[in-house]
C-alpha cells in the first residue's frame, strides 16, 4: 500500500469515526442492541417467541409514554424504552407459556423510573431493576438467559467489537473496561481460592447475559455517577461485590441463594443506587456546585 | 398552582399504588395455581401405587459407572446414565418379565423372571445376560427386546458404553452372544436403541443412539475434549446408526444411504408412522439441542423435516408416545429440564398435527412443562377411564442436600462452546447435587381441560434420582403397574390399585407378514364414539421399554365398538366387538389388505 492510499484510508477512517461521534449516542446505543437481537434471533432463537418481544417493547414504549406525560412532566424517552424492552425480551426466560413476567417486568422497568427517583433522578437501570426484582421475587416463574452464542468465536467478536466501539462513542468506554479488567482480576482471585480452572471463572464473560450487563446496564449514563473516578469506582465496586457473591457461592452460601443465578445484574443492582444515591447526595450538599 | 402540585402528588401517589401493585402481582402469580402448588388435585384420583419391589422380590440396586480420573471433576455427572428397565415376556409363559441394566464393572445385570405368582426370580446368570459390564467390552445403558428372527422368542440387543451385545433367545430361558455373527460389534456410547421393520420386510432393524463420540473409551480417554460444545446447538455428540436386518441373522450398516447418522446427542429415539403414510419414522430426543424427526421415504431413506422442531432446542432425555387426546393419532412426549431461577426449558409435548399441518404443536405447560430435571416419562392409562396419564421422573444427581452444582454450571453453560467442550474446564462436583432429590409426577389426564399432579394422593412420594420407566401390566390384572429404574438406588415396582368401575381391554399382538414381535402395530379402539391409538414400541421412553401388550381403559364402557390393526407390514385388519376386560390375542391374518 502507498504513503498517499495509506494516508487516504486513514482520511476516511478519521472522516468515520467523526461522522459516529455525531451520531446521537442513543442511536448507537439502540443500535447495538438491535444488532444482538437479530444476530442472536437469527443464528441462535434467542428470544423464544416473538410474542415474547412484542409485549416487553410494547409495555415499555406505551408506559413511558403514558408516565412521561402524567407525571414525568418530561417528554418521553421511547430509545431508552426500546432498550430496556429488548433487553427483558432478551434477558428473561420465564416458564413455558409464561407471558406476565415481560409484560409486568416491563410496566416494573419504566415506572421504577418514576417511582424509585431520588432528587428528581432514577437510581435503578430500568431493566437491571425488573430484571433483579422478577429474579428475587419470581424465582420460580423466571429465570435469567442461559444462552451461549454456540461454539462461533466469530459472533462473540462481532458483538465485542461493536460494543467497544459504541462504548467509546458514547463516552463509556472507562465503565466498560474498569469492569472487564476488573472482573479478570477478581476471576483470577477467586480461581486461586476456589480452586476452580480459571477459565471457567472466566467463561461466563463470553457469553451474551454478560454483554447485555457490560454494553446496557452498568454503562447506563442515566444511572451512573457524576464523574469519570467516581464511574470508574462505581464499576470496580459493582465487581467487587459481584466477586462477593460468587465466591458464597462457591462455598455455598445458601442465604444467599437467590443471588446466583445472575450475580452480575444483582450486584450491580445493589452497588448502584448507593452509588448514585451518595452521588447525588453529595452533589446537592455541595456548596460549589452550580445552581 | 397549587392545584397542580396536588394533582401531581395524586398522581405520583395512584402511581406508587400501582407499582406497588405491580410487585404483589408478580409474587402472587409466582406462587402459581393451588393445585399445582399441593402437587394434588381437587377430584380424588381414581387410582393408587405402592411400591412392592421387594415384596416382590426384585432387589435390583443400579450402579454408576467409574470411569477415567481424568474426568473426576465432573465424574458424577458424566456417569449419570445407565439404570434402565426393559418388558418382554422371554419364555412366552404369558407374564412379563423385566430386564435391568447395571453400569459398572462387575455388576449384573438382571433379568426378573414373571412367577405368576406374584413374585420374580433374577434368572440373567443363567441365561446368560448378567456378565455383560466388563473392563474392554463397556458397561450397559439399557435393553431393548425384539424378535429379530422371527422365531417367536424375543431376543435382547443391550446398548452400552462400549461394544453392542445382541442376545438370541434359544428357549425362553438361555441365550446366546450373537453380536460378532450379526456384524453388529460396534463400539458405541449409546444410551438408546429402538427396533423397527422401516423397510417393512418382516425383519425387525436396528437403530441405535450415539450420546458420547464412539472414538470415545471412557475408561483409557485420549482426550477430555469430549463434551458437548453447545448448551443449544451442539453437533460433536455420537453418531446414530441404523443398522438393516438381512435376514440370517445378519445385519448391515446402512446409516449413511438412509440419513439418519444425525450427531446430535440423541439420548432417546421413538418410532411411528407419525404423518400416516403407513412408513414408520424416527423421532429424537436430543440433548443441548432441538429433537429431530427424520420422515420415512417409503423405506428407500429418511428425510430430516422441519415439523416445528427445528428451533425449539432444549435438552431432550426422553421419547414417549401416545394419543393424548384421544384423537387416533399418536403425539410425543419429550423430557427436559427445569430449575428455579436458573433455566426453565420446559417438556414438550409434541401434539402431531403432521397430515393437517406438516408440524407439531407444542401443548404442555404448567407443571407438566416444568416437572424438573426430568428424564423418563410413559403415557398409558392408569385408572383405566379411557386417557392416558403421565407418569415422569426427575432428578439428575443427588448429592449433599445443602450444596447444588447449579451455580458452578451456570459459569459455564453461558460460555463459549470451545471452553466448556473440554471437561477439564468444569467446576469441580465435589459432593454437590445438581437437581437432586426431585419427586416423580403423576399427571391425571382432564382432556382439554389439562392435567392434574397427582404424585402425592396416589402415593408416588420417592426422590430417587429416575431415569427409565416401563409400563406393564405385571400381575395381568387388567390395571397398569408402573417401573422405575433409578440411577445408583434401588428399583421401584409401583403396583397399581384401580378403583371399580372402569372397563378395560387388552391386545397381544403377533406378526405373521409383518415381525413376529408385531412392534410398530398400532391399534385404534373405537368405543362409544371415542377413539384411542397405541403402538407397539419396540423401545420408548429413556432407556426403557414398555409391555408388549397394548392396554386400553375403557371407563364405563363395557363394549368395544371395533378395532383396528395396522400391523407394520402395511396390512390392516378389523376386530368386531372383541371381549373387555381380558387380553384379546390377534394374528396377523394373511389375508389382511389394505388400512380400512
Amino acid at each position: 500500500m502507498t504513503a498517499a492510499a495509506r494516508a487516504a484510508l486513514q482520511g476516511r477512517s478519521r472522516t468515520l469515526w467523526a461522522r459516529l461521534g455525531e451520531v446521537d449516542p442513543r442511536y448507537l446505543v439502540s443500535f447495538l442492541i438491535t444488532l444482538i437481537l437479530v444476530v442472536g434471533e437469527a443464528r441462535y432463537g434467542i428470544l423464544g417467541g416473538y410474542d415474547r418481544l412484542a409485549i416487553a417493547l410494547g409495555v415499555c414504549v406505551v408506559t413511558e409514554l403514558a408516565l412521561a406525560r402524567l407525571v414525568g412532566g418530561r417528554s418521553a424517552a421511547v430509545q431508552s424504552a426500546y432498550v430496556t424492552g429488548v433487553s427483558l425480551a432478551l434477558l428473561l426466560k420465564p416458564r413455558a407459556g409464561l407471558l406476565w413476567p415481560f409484560a409486568l417486568g416491563a410496566f416494573l422497568a419504566i415506572a421504577s423510573k418514576y417511582v424509585l427517583a431520588y432528587r428528581g433522578q432514577h437510581l435503578w437501570n430500568p431493566s437491571n431493576f425488573a430484571i433483579s426484582l422478577l429474579l428475587v421475587i419470581a424465582p420460580g416463574s423466571v429465570a435469567i438467559l442461559s444462552h451461549q452464542w454456540g461454539n462461533h468465536l466469530a459472533t462473540n467478536a462481532v458483538i465485542w467489537a461493536f460494543g467497544l466501539l459504541i462504548a467509546a462513542r458514547v463516552r463509556v468506554l472507562h465503565v466498560t473496561l474498569t469492569y472487564v479488567i476488573c472482573y479478570g482480576l477478581l476471576a483470577a482471585a477467586r480461581s486461586a481460592i476456589v480452586g476452580t480452572p480459571l477459565v471457567a471463572e472466566l467463561a461466563p464473560i463470553t457469553g451474551p447475559m454478560y454483554q447485555l450487563f457490560i454494553f446496557f446496564m452498568i454503562t447506563d449514563p442515566k444511572t451512573t455517577v457524576g464523574s469519570m473516578r467516581g464511574r470508574i469506582g462505581v464499576a470496580a465496586l459493582v465487581a467487587v461485590a459481584e466477586a462477593g457473591i460468587r465466591l458464597a457461592g462457591d462455598y455455598h452460601v445458601a442465604a444467599l441463594g437467590l443471588l446466583y443465578p445472575a450475580p452480575p445484574i444483582l450486584a450491580l443492582a445493589i452497588v448502584g443506587p448507593l452509588a448514585k444515591a451518595v452521588d447525588l447526595c453529595a452533589f446537592f450538599h455541595n456548596p460549589r456546585r452550580s445552581p | 398552582m397549587v392545584h397542580g402540585v396536588t394533582s401531581l402528588r395524586v398522581r405520583r401517589l395512584a402511581l406508587t399504588t400501582v407499582f406497588l401493585g405491580a410487585v404483589f402481582a408478580v409474587v402472587a402469580l409466582n406462587r402459581g395455581r393451588p393445585a399445582e402448588l399441593a402437587g394434588g388435585s381437587a377430584a380424588a384420583p381414581g387410582f393408587s401405587l405402592r411400591d412392592v419391589a421387594r415384596d416382590v422380590g426384585i432387589d435390583f440396586v443400579h450402579h454408576a459407572p467409574t470411569l477415567d480420573p481424568r474426568i473426576d471433576n465432573i465424574a458424577p455427572l458424566v456417569a449419570a446414565l445407565g439404570a434402565a428397565v426393559s418388558v418382554s415376556d422371554v419364555n412366552n409363559d404369558g407374564w412379563p418379565d423385566l430386564y435391568f441394566t447395571n453400569s459398572r464393572f462387575g455388576f449384573p445385570n438382571a433379568l426378573y423372571l414373571n412367577r405368576g405368582d406374584g413374585t420374580f426370580v433374577d434368572v440373567a446368570r443363567s441365561a446368560g445376560v448378567a456378565d455383560l459390564n466388563r473392563p474392554g467390552e463397556g458397561v450397559s445403558m439399557g435393553a431393548v427386546w425384539g424378535d429379530y428372527d422371527n422365531d417367536g422368542l424375543e431376543d435382547l440387543l443391550v446398548y452400552k458404553w462400549g461394544y453392542l451385545q445382541l442376545f438370541r433367545n434359544l428357549d425362553g430361558l438361555h441365550f446366546e452372544d450373537v453380536t460378532a455373527a450379526a456384524g453388529l460389534r460396534h463400539w458405541m456410547n449409546s444410551n438408546g436403541a429402538v427396533w423397527l421393520d422401516y423397510d417393512r420386510d418382516g425383519l425387525l432393524d436396528l437403530y441405535v443412539t450415539g450420546y458420547f463420540r464412539s472414538d470415545i473409551d471412557f475408561w483409557h480417554l485420549k482426550t477430555t475434549r469430549i463434551m458437548h460444545n453447545s448448551f443449544e446447538f451442539a453437533t460433536n455428540g455420537g453418531k446414530n446408526r441404523l443398522f438393516h436386518n438381512l435376514g440370517g441373522g445378519r445385519f448391515e450398516d446402512v446409516t449413511d444411504q438412509m440419513g439418519v447418522g444425525s450427531t446430535r446427542w440423541t439420548l432417546a429415539a421413538a418410532a411411528a408412522d407419525f404423518n400416516g403414510d403407513g412408513w414408520p419414522d424416527l423421532f429424537l430426543a436430543n440433548d443441548y439441542g432441538p429433537e429431530e424427526l427424520f420422515v420415512n421415504d417409503s423405506g428407500r431413506r429418511f428425510v430430516l423435516t422441519r415439523a416445528g422442531l427445528e428451533s425449539d432446542s432444549k435438552s431432550g432425555m426422553s421419547a414417549s408416545l401416545g394419543d393424548v387426546l384421544n384423537r387416533g393419532r399418536l403425539d410425543a412426549f419429550v423430557t427436559n429440564i427445569s430449575e428455579r431461577a436458573y433455566l426453565f426449558q420446559g417438556n414438550n409435548l409434541r401434539l402431531n398435527f403432521l397430515p393437517e399441518l406438516g408440524r407439531f404443536q407444542q401443548g404442555a405447560e404448567g407443571a407438566v412443562a416444568d416437572a424438573g430435571w426430568a428424564w423418563g416419562a410413559q403415557l398409558g392409562d392408569l385408572d383405566n377411564d379411557g386417557r392416558n396419564e403421565l407418569f415422569i421422573v426427575n432428578g439428575y444427581v443427588s448429592g449433599a442436600r445443602d450444596r447444588s452444582y447449579w451455580y458452578a454450571m451456570s459459569k459455564v453453560a453461558g460460555a463459549n462452546g470451545n471452553v466448556f467442550e473440554d471437561a477439564r474446564n468444569w467446576p469441580a462436583l465435589g459432593s454437590a447435587s445438581l437437581s437432586g432429590y426431585e419427586r416423580s409426577r403423576v399427571f391425571v389426564n382432564r382432556g382439554l381441560a389439562g392435567w392434574t399432579d397427582v404424585a402425592a394422593a396416589v402415593g408416588v412420594t420417592d426422590e430417587y434420582d429416575g431415569r427409565a420407566v416401563a409400563l406393564v401390566d405385571l400381575f395381568n390384572r387388567g390395571v397398569l403397574d408402573v417401573v422405575v429404574a433409578n440411577q445408583n438406588q434401588p428399583a421401584l415396582i409401583y403396583k397399581n390399585t384401580v378403583a371399580p368401575g372402569n372397563h378395560w381391554i387388552a391386545f397381544r399382538l403377533v406378526g405373521t407378514r409383518s415381525n413376529r414381535s408385531a412392534i410398530g402395530a398400532e391399534v385404534t379402539v373405537e368405543a362409544g364414539g371415542t377413539r384411542q391409538l397405541k403402538i407397539v414400541d419396540g423401545g420408548m421412553g429413556f432407556a426403557s421399554q414398555n409391555d408388549r401388550r397394548l392396554h386400553f381403559g375403557l371407563g364405563g364402557m363395557t363394549r368395544v365398538d371395533r378395532v383396528v390393526i395396522r400391523w407394520p407390514s402395511g396390512a390392516g385388519q378389523v376386530v368386531e366387538h372383541p371381549d373387555v376386560d381380558r387380553l384379546n390375542v390377534i394374528t396377523e391374518s394373511p389375508s389382511a389388505g389394505a388400512v380400512p
